[in-house]
């Protein structure tokens, strides 16, 4: 099994967990905006505890960026 | 005098229910909301030379021949980045475990190019934030030249407001063509 990136309260600091001790949940976002995939893993301990013990973001960003019309004058 | 009341309670009655309205649209509707753009100063910084994508070839009148480096910094939901930012600040940058203020280096491996009428730039590889915890929702990202002389801003821009504990938050970048990419000047 993986080791997991964790932090097991909001004070703690960030140590590993083997990923059998946790329990995964995979959020995807998908809008005009983004598509976005949000990985979630809880205590298996604790699996419907407010804290998730870790969270990662994977988003790319759909919607047109930054764009810049660029003009110029005429002289007629 | 009877109406005179009436008036002066309708009034109050409007006042009441105005103000609240007016300092909700002050403090989250104008002031404190990030917003997706090409910073209005940049495109003057263009038109002075003052950014280098790419590297470029020595020639009569310019000798820099190296490309800047930029960064990518994050911002919180209460942040007000937008086209009037003419330069990276630490003000309503995020803050956590593993994160440094200034943000991470844009891998910058290809030069900017066109395609038809359309100028375009995107950076060569995903932004990543690794294994952070960035407990209060952010969601904007500036880009910034880090080379320049005060940190100039590039641009900026937002997406659904997201918190990241002890994870990895990645920026895929969209594909660099004329349609897609990240900067873009037609």
């Amino acid at each position: 099994m993986a080791k997991i990136s964790v932090q097991l309260t909001p004070d703690s600091p960030i140590t590993e967990m083997d990923e059998s001790e946790l329990v995964k949940t995979v959020n995807v976002i998908d809008n005009p905006v983004e598509h976005t995939v949000e990985t979630i893993y809880h205590l298996k301990s604790n699996p419907n505890a407010e804290w998730a013990v870790h969270k990662s973001v994977d988003m790319k960003l759909k919607i047109p960026a930054v764009f810049a019309d660029g003009a110029v004058a005429g002289f007629l | 005098m009877k109406e005179i009341s009436m008036k002066q309670m309708f009034k109050t009655i409007a006042r009441f229910f105005a103000l609240p309205f007016a300092i909700y649209a002050e403090r989250y509707l104008l002031l404190y909301a990030n917003s997706q753009a090409m910073c209005t100063s940049f495109k003057q910084e263009i038109l002075n030379g003052s950014h280098a994508f790419g590297a470029q070839s020595a020639n009569g009148t310019r000798t820099v021949t190296t490309k800047d480096t930029f960064k990518a910094a994050l911002y919180l939901v209460s942040g007000s980045q937008g086209a009037s930012i003419t330069a990276y600040a630490a003000t309503n940058e995020v803050s956590g475990t593993n994160y440094t203020a200034g943000g991470v280096a844009v891998t910058n491996a290809t030069a900017p190019t066109t395609s038809g009428t359309t100028a375009f730039w995107t950076p060569s590889a995903s932004i990543v934030y690794t294994t952070v915890t960035l407990s209060t929702a952010f969601d904007c990202v500036l880009i910034y030249n880090s080379a320049s002389t005060g940190n100039l801003a590039v641009s900026t821009h937002t997406f659904g407001s997201q918190t990241v504990t002890a994870g990895t938050f990645t920026l895929t970048m969209p594909a660099n063509d004329s349609s897609n990419a990240l900067v873009r000047i037609a």
